[in-house]
């Protein structure tokens, strides 16, 4: 690491601004966000007709099981069902 | 002055679960993550939280597996660079841009931010009132005014006060910096 005198420290603090609220929140409620997709995949391995609906139209067929469709779901979602 | 969790100590709190502790380390790489895929791949901002929320989502999965807790930022930058990597090659196939950066750019950059992390971990141990007062000024580019109205001081003491924040920051990097040296 180099010396630091103040005018770099500055200079360096400014390469790190905040990331989007939203984008921080979504990344922290991850583990909660697991439990739900584990708990949908499960669910789509062991219902035939709940997977056709999720293969239908996924959003829908998230929020119609109760849970909240947000992108960041509804993209892994779709990743993990490829493999069911 | 707080007391600052390494980084080995806040994975091991992640491995057992802790709710708390996931948080915490979402808050302490997100700049990081943010800045690798801006600053270092120049990804628009819609890519960027692509390849934010699946660093994070890959962290969360591969915790456990990681072999040395001390090493998790230089594993978070390999990840999000080759996520971005794969992000540029994928926008790549249908337009005329070019997929894959200049290697020596981006190494330049991820070198800046590891130092900048150096400073933030600095000034996470400082603690308030200054970490706020400068994270307002260098990180979020507040002017003297906004930061005075926000915390209930006049302008000229905001820049005084920066001056001697930044003058204990300095002092705390060259404690560090002696601690780290072999005697």
């Amino acid at each position: 690491m180099n010396e630091f005198d103040e005018e770099r420290i500055g200079r360096l603090l400014r390469l790190l601004p905040p990331a989007p609220e939203g984008w921080v929140r979504a990344a922290q409620e991850l583990p909660a966000a697991r439990a739900m997709l584990d708990e949908l995949v499960a669910r789509a391995e062991q219902d035939a007709a709940f997977r056709l609906q999720l293969q239908a139209d996924l959003e829908r067929a998230v929020a119609a099981a109760g849970y909240e469709p947000s992108p960041f779901v509804i993209s892994r979602l779709r990743r993990l069902l490829r493999t069911v | 002055m707080t007391v600052e969790q390494s980084d080995a100590q806040l994975v091991s709190r992640c491995r057992e679960g802790d709710a708390d502790a996931w948080n915490e380390f979402v808050e302490r790489f997100s700049r990081y993550v943010y800045a690798i895929c801006g600053r270092g791949f120049r990804l628009a901002q819609h890519d960027a939280e692509d390849v934010f929320q699946e660093v994070f989502a890959r962290a969360f999965e591969k915790l456990p597996e990681l072999r040395s807790d001390d090493a998790v930022r230089p594993w978070l930058a390999m990840l999000t660079r080759r996520l971005c990597i794969d992000k540029l090659r994928l926008l790549a196939r249908d337009t005329t841009s070019e997929a894959d950066p200049d290697e020596e750019e981006v190494g330049d950059v991820l070198a800046q931010l590891d130092d900048a992390m150096a400073v933030r971990a600095a000034l996470d141990s400082v603690g308030d009132p200054c970490r706020e007062i400068l994270d307002r000024f260098f990180c979020r580019d507040e002017s003297y005014r906004t930061i005075g109205d926000s915390l209930d001081m006049p302008a000229g003491t905001v820049a005084s006060r920066i001056s001697r924040c930044l003058e204990k920051v300095r002092v705390e990097l060259d404690g560090r910096s002696r601690g780290s040296r072999p005697s």
